[in-house]
């Protein structure tokens, strides 16, 4: 059987080299969800708290295939319109007065308006489409997602059924704000995302950040994996902590000495306001931790 | 062997290749507890497995989590029931034992040797709750309280919002172009009235917060009660109790018989007429962000004596938190059923200026009156808000 992705899908030690080449480091679980669902034909479903790279790891997957990424971004009452096709009511309307008398198709390709679903069908190439945060969206689009879904086809009443040219490697992501339905579950490829453990986390952070120390990543990657267990209303995921280990450095460089520049790039990291009430009178405490 | 037929039911079962059949039994194991597996994912699984060697048995159990996705907070009995099944590990709980719902526990971490449990049938004061973990289950006697009025009444009894969905509609400002467009071409591309659409009213989620410790326990099985009926005349309630775990009864209560609801119920909490800690249940709760997303919005009710042991500044905090997020927040509480009762504990005082509502929470029908008349913008039970000094 031929199979998608033919240059990394040999193992799941190859897709995790691939991607660490740009410079996304999955871990063994993940490989191995991104080679199935690469292997099987199937969606790949990626649930897991927000922040710990689940978007990223599409875009990854994209980069190291080489095939363009379309993004499906979801959203509380996304419809048809939104995801699937819309016609060009203006342009059809325009071509009845020109037809006048005469009989004229308006279900033509010209009056289709392609959003995502149906561009990564037509595309000529192979595309890896990305529906981010499903979970967002009403179980009725949910349900619209079905067909396409399993057989990457779309039925189109005025036009029938399209199925597509080159098929799709599916990306869904959910921060599980909702349960999502088993039908979809049961027909993609599952991984929950956790968090890293502080070794990964500091070899992330060393791979992702512009200029920051190996001493600087692992105190950051300790200090937050300590922040984390806390009763949080927002735990700060992977991004948060790269970009506090990037602030730390550069306030460093700035001349703000080592264990004062982490407290002061505090707003990088915790982004609500109690939390960092909550957190602030043991941060010194954290931080001399992490960094010893 | 019956493990080793593809069909349990077909009249004429085919016999597995022998090595396959272990993969294909522990799809069906796991349906036996109730896990919702298809049969394209058993066979997922076999292909799965394959592709991977299998080099190891971590190899069988990503295939296995990858191809049958079980929820998170079944992670573990699913794990449980993998060990089990191809490790040989009989330590797993029978099928009508399992807890498949999701759970938050909290570590007892600080609880004394001085803080022993006092299982009580006059509790009043908050020198009589305790921090301390004690599991305990419940059976529901039958019952024949009628609560149909609530269930019937409150999908239309709940505050409304306005959602991103539209609906048809005669009047409004926003074009419904598909169906216009239908309508012109219907009518010879002659421009009729347009159709138009506009943005829907939903109900608000109702979120229910059930103390179950000890110093309530005169009060759980009503609550639990009035919670079903909730869930059963809304699709948008969510129930949690709380006492020194977090425990979510919705699926319970989704079921449609009481009883059956109430005992299934039962088996879920663990720590039924146990140790109080509200603060740290209610930010473990709101530190989850799924379970923090349905306060969002909603119209919470936490029903509770709201007597917190010693320290009240994380019950502070959470009721800030809940107050922040939520469209109304009220607390009822039973012991507002006495008319001497003033809110003057340093937990209740703290709390008050974030409440909504402050209401009697010691007759189940003052309380279905009160959840009813949450929509309307003066709720017709006297509020004890008025109260605090």
């Amino acid at each position: 059987m031929a199979h998608e992705g033919e240059g990394i899908a040999t193992s799941p030690e190859a897709v995790m080299s691939r991607l660490a080449q740009s410079h996304y480091l999955a871990d063994e679980e993940l490989a191995t969800a991104i080679f199935l669902a690469l292997r099987l034909g199937k969606p790949l479903l990626l649930e897991g708290a927000p922040g710990v790279g689940k978007t990223e790891a599409a875009k990854a997957v994209a980069e190291v295939l080489g095939r363009e990424l379309v993004r499906l971004q979801c959203y509380e009452g996304i419809d048809a319109a939104h995801a699937l096709y819309e016609w060009n009511y203006q342009r059809q309307l325009l071509a009845i007065r020109q037809a006048g008398e005469a009989e004229t198709d308006i279900y033509g390709d010209r009056f289709l308006i392609a959003r995502p679903l149906l561009q990564v069908l037509q595309a000529p190439d192979q595309r890896v489409l990305l529906v981010d945060e499903i979970d967002r969206s009403d179980h009725e689009f949910e349900a619209l997602l079905l067909e396409f879904l399993s057989d990457f086809q779309i039925s189109i009443p005025e036009r029938g059924t399209l199925c597509a040219k080159t098929r799709p490697l599916v990306v869904l992501t959910s921060n599980r704000t909702r349960e999502l339905a088993e039908a979809l579950r049961r027909r993609c490829v599952y991984h929950w995302i956790g968090y890293p453990d502080a070794e990964r986390e500091a070899a992330i952070i060393m791979a992702r950040s512009g200029d920051v120390a190996r001493e600087t990543a692992k105190a950051v990657a300790d200090a937050v994996r300590d922040i984390r267990a806390r009763p949080l209303a927002k735990p700060p995921g992977i991004a948060e902590a790269i970009e506090w280990a990037n602030a730390a450095t550069i306030l460093e460089k700035g001349g703000s000495p080592w264990p004062e520049a982490f407290r002061r790039a505090i707003g990088v990291l915790i982004k609500d306001e109690e939390d960092i009430h909550y957190i602030e009178p043991e941060m010194r405490h954290i931080i001399e931790a992490a960094m010893s | 062997m019956n493990k080793f037929l593809v069909c349990d039911t077909a009249e004429t079962p085919r016999e597995l290749p022998r090595g396959s059949a272990p993969f294909f039994g522990f799809a069906r194991l796991l349906r036996r507890f109730g896990f919702a597996i298809a049969p394209e994912q058993a066979i997922a699984f076999m292909q799965a497995v394959s592709l991977l060697g299998p080099r190891s048995m971590d190899d069988v159990r990503r295939s296995a989590v990858a191809t049958f996705a079980p929820a998170p907070e079944r992670r573990v009995e699913f794990d449980a029931l993998f060990e089990s099944w191809f490790c040989g590990d009989t330590g797993m709980l029978s099928p009508g034992d399992q807890q498949d719902e999701e759970e938050t526990e909290i570590k007892d971490d600080n609880a004394t040797a001085e803080e022993q449990i006092i299982t009580i049938q006059d509790a009043k004061g908050g020198e009589l709750t305790s921090g301390a973990e004690q599991l305990n289950t419940r059976t529901f006697p039958s019952d024949d309280l009628r609560l149909d009025k609530l269930e019937r009444r409150i999908g239309a009894a709940l505050p409304w919002r306005r959602s991103f969905r539209t609906v048809r509609t005669s009047t409004g400002s926003n074009l419904d172009l598909r169906r216009s467009m239908r309508k012109i071409l219907s009518a010879d591309g002659d421009i009729p009235s347009p159709r138009l659409r506009r943005r829907q009213t939903v109900p608000r989620r109702l979120l229910m917060l059930i103390d179950v410790s000890g110093s309530m326990k005169l009060y759980t099985d009503d609550y639990l009660k009035l919670a079903h009926a909730a869930v059963q005349g809304t699709g948008g309630a969510e129930v949690f109790c709380f006492g020194t775990r977090l425990t979510r009864l919705t699926p319970a209560l989704r079921i449609k018989n009481r009883d059956q609801a109430l005992a299934r119920a039962g088996a879920l909490v663990e720590d039924w007429d146990g140790g109080t800690r509200i603060g740290r249940t209610l930010l473990a709760f709101l530190s989850v962000p799924r379970f923090s997303a349905f306060a969002r919005g909603a119209v919470v009710v936490i029903l509770s004596d709201a007597l917190e042991r010693g320290d009240s500044t994380e019950m502070e905090t959470a009721f800030r938190r809940f107050a922040g997020a939520a469209h109304r927040l009220s607390l009822a509480t039973p012991l507002a059923g006495d008319p001497r009762f003033r809110p003057e504990t340093a937990a209740l005082r703290a709390i008050m200026p974030m409440l909504d509502d402050l209401v009697d929470g010691s007759s189940i029908a003052g309380l279905s009156e009160f959840i009813l008349s949450l929509g309307r913008s003066a709720p017709d039970i006297e509020p004890m808000s008025g109260r605090g000094s």
